[in-house]
């Protein structure tokens, strides 16, 4: 006489512990997935076969000495501004003003360049260009991180109002400083003194960003994990209600952890312009400073982990690059190979936090 | 001073238009709780994918003049409702039913969907070998661009209300549904329901799940429609790469603006519009070029201002959806 | 297997969140024209149980049959269908929607506003309710939304009706009054569910009781068949006792005295209005009301955590110099030697980081303290390992995150931490909210220590049972004003409630 109903087929339940060999094996599944179907889509694209994908992507990461520098430099910046954005995302703070503060800073590092070079010795404006790009990255912080303070302002959208304003501003200048008047840009700055190019080190231009990565890298994982205000920025990401209650003065600590993190962002534009381009372009923080974001999200904050995670990026983008070139495509398809990994290891999240219960058949037979 | 208005106005709703679309898109999302910071990357997937749509029909024609201009309307116009409906799946999938981050999916769309479209959009450049790095499609978008036959000869009304693309039109008929459906029906009690408080909402046996995919895919739907706009009227049939520049972003911000209601996003879309260009109206002289690269700054500033006023006079019904940028669980404990 | 004439037959559901056995192989019938009461600790599995009747959770195992036929309950659509309503004790009800679109949500006819009012109004007619189908949520009372909660409930056609805690938070006068209703439906035919932890009510209500204990049934059993020493005994396994132990204060002195203080809160309501009282050490200040009338804002204020319109908090030192605390935050009050702990009622959110470890949330009060930019993890350690000991704290160690803990477990670790140092000033706010009744004598004890040691402390509560026995005085609070000041030993029930009521003698709420 019984009706039945059809039970569903599963449901999905929250785990309570994350062990390490779970999270490391969804994540490789992850990514391995993703390499699959980035060769496939290679595959469709250029008709290549399968290993030749890979080889080209190899190739191009890691095919010269020239190619693993440079490899290991772009993983340098995307790291430091991973490392640059968590202590604001550790607060729960969404900057997504990188891209602004790298440009501020990058600014304030060629103005000093362009300004200072017949007024000042090199060493002086070197110690100019320094101060002013940490300086106008922490401004363009903090200006987000006043608003959200005092008046609880959505920071997604303030800071990503300041990128587009910072990139006027380049804009504005890059026509005031261009060189010569009327091709709209600034070119190589001091390209005959040198004076504000920041020095090579072991005779390498590439070493300089490399080593203050590493260096920022372990220090923001000390200042996180052992500092008491590391420790700060945690109970106000996890409850500023909390904080509020154990005496934090919440509004302090976001200004003075967003100043951190913009005049970290700014030392990213100091690097690119004072090290690496010595020129400043609208477009010189690339769209890195939303991949930081993603990098910080997916190490779970973790600046450790984004060692590896900037590091498998940028291969990929080294990689569809070098295809791109080789075969005539546009280099846009870096971005999307970079999307589809992103989409796999922001999907496979799921597969850490949860398990699929599938139903059970047994209990019901029978009656 | 009105002769300057005349010709301020049409070229500032011309401008509002993607914003209106994206905007009416997104606030139709939010309000299933999903912030989808993907939009920029949407609006971009939608208009390629009916500049790919109109290439090829356009292509299959060696005399333009023989197209059918029901088809050569409706085939972009159905590429673009896939090509976003697919991004809006894809938004779905990831924040609906594996729980990810909202902003983190967002944003990683929105690399993609301009990645996309510059891909393709640059593929297609190389098909046609031309000098310029853009694509034409003049043909396509004479039927988009096509005015009101008596447009021209009403003077002064014509021109500011009767001059424009039958998907102008569209985009305030839509804007103006869904403020009716939100606000009159019971589908938009019940999404508005979802968005606020998801857990109430399941507990009176709404489907949240079906509910956000909906909002999301159809939001992703309008918001595509914006860069179709942008590309096959505004642009006259021209894409060129990066050209639609950072508008998904300002749509985005307009909703905080419009306080979460589509009737409002008319005139606020309209407004910005006027702000986008407004640089071009401000005289700056040929010695000071540079000047207008400050004035273009205008939009983000007003956005940015309009972000802590809003914030600074928080009312209860200006609120944001509650659940907004947050994921549903319902075993959650 | 299942009984004949039940409208509810439950046989052995299971389910498990994780590696918590919420609900083990439970059986349990539900009838017509009968209040069952569901007793049992916090973390027995009641409100799991009844979950997975409204559709809510789904079943890891067992059958549910409605009216003798077996049913699958996937969602609460399916439980509507079948006539079971479920009030929960976490209201659902969408703040910015008024009361009849809150009623009205989630079903399928078009929409009508005017329509649902109609059927709204007649519904408070037959059962006696008093609802204003217009009013938004946000402005409602709790009772107010509770009795939104019933209705739609009834406008669905419910006829087995289950309510979470439904009295938690109301007066003793709007729980007579929604017991006068649950009996007009009782008698109606429906069949009516109800978990609750006051065991009076339990005896003034219900027709049955039935028992969960760690997620197993125990046994159901008539209400006139029983005394609270029996139910207590089989919700806990063992006998306890009922009484709490409450000495005479020693050594009484003021220690904070509060005048005229007036707080508005952010939208520019008035919370209190020209609150005076004075806390004495060694003794328990009782604080009754209905919730919400400012007993949040008073003990946020004495916290420093509120800010104020105008009024003068003093703390009085042993030598009876006073110390205004008004302006200051509560890290410029712990620095003037001042040593104030305060229980929020709010302890997740407010009192304890949830995702962080006990050992971190013992840190909470004193990372501050020493110098060096490094945080000193040691204390916390070992004061972590000393609050585990001493209160029984269950938990896997003290790196597992508090959010894992049960209720009462968290609690512990809360009181735990705020006791630790040896304070002048306890302010606690529903302390034992939620808690079962072993729990909830664990801080009962607690309390009481601080009190003989010459604290003290001011105890917001809610159920006025509870505050007649612990306090030493009662102030009733109502509209935030003082509505009377009582020797709790001499206290009557009914006179309090009255307070709880009427401001000063007038209407509470102008």
């Amino acid at each position: 006489m019984n009706k039945r109903t059809r039970e569903p087929l599963f449901h999905i339940v929250k785990r309570d512990t994350h062990s390490l060999k779970r999270i490391i094996g969804v994540r490789a599944l992850a990514i391995l997935l993703a390499l699959v179907l980035c060769g496939i889509v290679t595959m469709v694209t250029t008709g290549l076969d399968p290993i030749s994908v890979f080889e080209s992507i190899f190739t191009g990461a890691f095919g010269s000495k020239r190619k693993i520098w440079i490899t290991l430099q772009n993983t340098a910046i995307l790291l430091l501004i991973s490392v640059a954005l968590t202590p604001a995302f550790r607060m729960r703070f969404w900057n997504v003003g990188g891209e602004g503060q790298i440009l501020m800073g990058g600014l304030a590092a060629a103005a000093c360049m362009i300004c200072l070079a017949d007024k000042l010795p090199n060493g002086l404006v070197m110690i100019c260009m320094v101060a002013g790009s940490l300086a106008a990255g922490a401004l363009w912080g903090f200006i987000p991180a006043f608003f959200k303070s005092k008046w609880n302002t959505n920071e997604t959208l303030s800071t990503l109002m300041m990128n587009y304003i910072a990139t006027q501003l380049v804009a504005f200048f890059t026509i005031v400083w261009e060189v010569p008047k009327g091709s709209g840009k600034i070119g190589i700055i001091n390209q005959d003194s040198n004076i504000g190019w920041l020095p090579e080190l072991f005779g390498s231009k590439y070493v300089l960003a490399i080593l203050v990565a590493l260096l920022v890298t372990a220090f923001m994982y000390v200042y996180l994990n052992y500092f008491k205000q590391g420790y700060e920025i945690s109970v106000v990401g996890e409850s500023d209600k909390t904080a509020r209650y154990v005496g934090i003065k919440v509004e302090k600590v976001i200004v003075r952890t967003m100043l951190l993190s913009g005049a970290l962002c700014g030392l990213v534009g100091l690097l690119l312009v004072g090290s690496i381009n010595h020129t400043v372009t609208t477009t010189i923080a690339g769209g890195q400073g939303f991949t930081g974001v993603l990098v910080a999200w997916m190490c779970k904050f973790d600046p450790l982990t984004m060692v590896f995670a900037s590091l498998l990026i940028i291969f990929m983008n080294r990689g569809a690059g070098e295809i791109s070139t080789n075969f005539g495509l546009n280099h846009s398809y870096a971005d999307i190979i970079t999307g589809i990994i992103l989409f796999f290891l922001i999907g496979c999240e799921f597969f850490i936090n949860y398990r699929i219960q599938f139903r059970k058949k047994a209990a019901e037979e029978g009656k | 001073m009105l002769n300057f208005l005349l010709a301020f106005i049409p070229r500032a709703v011309v401008q509002g238009i993607p914003l209106l679309y994206g905007c009416t898109g997104e606030i139709i999302t939010e309000k299933s709780g999903n912030l989808n910071l993907g939009i920029p990357g949407v609006m971009y997937v939608g208009a390629i994918s009916g500049v790919i749509g109109a290439f090829f029909y356009e292509r299959s024609f060696a005399d333009t003049a023989a197209m059918n201009p029901a088809l050569a309307i409706l085939i972009p116009l159905l590429c673009c409702l896939l090509g976003s409906l697919l991004m809006g799946l894809l938004y779905s999938f990831l924040t609906v039913t594996l729980r990810a981050n909202q902003n983190v999916v967002g944003l990683a769309m929105t690399t993609f969907g301009v990645g996309f479209g510059n891909f393709f959009g640059g593929s297609l450049i190389k098909l046609v070998d031309s000098d310029v790095p853009s694509i034409a499609l003049t043909a396509t978008s004479a039927f988009f661009s096509k005015k009101l036959p008596f447009a021209g000869s009403l003077g002064a009304i014509g021109d500011l209300f009767l001059s424009y693309g039958f998907m102008a039109y569209l985009s305030v008929a839509i804007a103006l549904i869904a403020s009716y459906v939100l606000n009159h029906t019971r589908t938009g009690l019940h999404l508005r329901a979802v968005g606020e408080d998801p857990y109430t909402a399941d507990a009176v046996g709404i489907s949240v799940s079906r509910y956000k995919y909906a909002a999301t895919c159809i939001g992703c739907m309008i918001a595509g429609l914006g860069g179709l706009y942008y590309v096959m009227d505004y642009a006259t049939g021209v894409w060129s790469n990066n050209a639609f520049g950072d508008r998904g972003w300002l749509a985005i911000a307009l909703v905080i603006f419009t306080v979460w209601r589509p009737k409002l996003s008319i005139f606020a879309s309209f407004l910005f519009g006027g702000l986008y260009i407004l640089y071009l109206y401000i005289p700056t002289g040929m010695d000071h070029m540079e000047l207008q690269e400050l004035y273009k700054m205008i939009p983000y500033v007003v956005t940015l201002l309009v972000l802590v006023v809003t914030s600074i006079r928080s009312k209860k019904e200006d609120q944001p959806p509650a659940s907004l940028g947050k994921a549903y669980f319902r075993e959650e404990r | 297997m299942k009984a004949e004439n039940a409208a509810v037959s439950i046989r052995g559901v299971s389910k498990a969140f994780g590696s918590v056995r919420a609900n083990h192989k439970v059986d349990l019938d539900i009838y017509r024209g009968e209040i069952l009461a569901l007793l049992g600790e916090n973390g027995s599995g009641k409100t799991t149980l009844m979950n997975m009747l409204s559709g809510i959770y789904f079943p890891d195992e067992g059958q549910i049959f409605i009216n003798g036929v077996e049913r699958v309950i996937r969602s609460p659509r399916d439980a509507h269908a079948l006539g079971i309503g479920m009030v929960h004790q976490h209201f659902k009800l969408v703040d910015v929607l008024s009361a009849a679109e809150n009623i009205s949500l989630g079903l399928h006819e078009r929409l009508n506003i005017r329509e649902a009012t109609e059927r709204i109004n007649e519904i408070c007619e037959k059962y006696g309710f008093d609802v204003d189908p217009r009013q938004k949520v946000y402005d409602m009372s709790v009772s107010q939304k509770q009795t939104v909660e019933i209705v739609k409930v009834l406008y669905r056609g419910a006829d087995i009706l289950i309510l979470d805690e439904p009295t938690a938070v109301l007066t003793p006068q709007e729980t007579e009054k929604l017991f006068d209703v649950l009996r007009r439906m009782k008698k109606d035919g429906k069949a009516i569910v109800i978990i609750t932890h006051k065991m009076h009510e339990v005896e003034e209500i219900s027709d049955r009781v039935a028992v969960l204990r760690a997620g197993e049934y125990i046994g159901s059993v008539d209400t006139r068949d029983m005394d609270v020493e029996q139910m207590t005994s089989m919700m806990v396994g063992h006998s306890v006792s009922l009484n709490i132990k409450r000495e005479d204060p020693v050594g009484v002195r003021p220690r904070i005295e509060v005048k005229g203080l007036t707080v508005r809160n952010d939208e520019g309501v008035l919370k209190l209005r020209d609150v005076s009282f004075t806390a004495n050490t060694g003794e328990i200040l009782g604080v009754a009301g209905i919730s919400g009338c400012g007993q949040k804002e008073l003990l946020e204020a004495i916290a420093g955590l509120q800010p104020v319109e105008s009024g003068e908090v003093n703390y009085i030192r042993d030598d009876g110099s006073r110390e205004p605390l008004l302006g200051k935050d509560p890290l410029s009050i712990s620095e003037m030697g001042v040593s104030m702990s305060f229980v929020p009622e709010d302890r997740l959110g407010m009192g304890l980081v949830a995702n962080m470890d006990i050992a971190d949330n013992m840190m909470l009060r004193t990372c501050r303290k020493g110098k060096g930019p490094f945080t000193d993890r040691k204390p916390s350690k070992k004061l972590a390992k000393e609050v585990v000991k001493k209160l029984d704290i269950v938990t896997p160690g003290i790196t597992t995150p508090v959010r894992r803990l049960s209720g009462g477990n968290v609690q512990k670790v809360l009181v735990g931490r705020e006791i630790a140092s040896d304070p002048k000033v306890l302010l606690t706010a529903y302390a034992v909210r939620g808690l079962d009744i072993n729990s909830s004598y664990t801080i009962y004890n607690l309390i009481n220590e601080q009190k003989e040691r010459g604290v003290a402390v001011i105890f917001v509560g809610e159920d006025l049972d509870v505050l007649l026995e612990l306090s030493d005085r009662i102030m009733v609070l109502c509209g935030g004003r003082v509505s009377g000041i009582l020797d709790a030993r001499t206290a009557d029930k009914n006179h309090i409630g009255r307070l709880m009521t009427t401001a000063g003698g007038r209407e509470g709420h102008e």
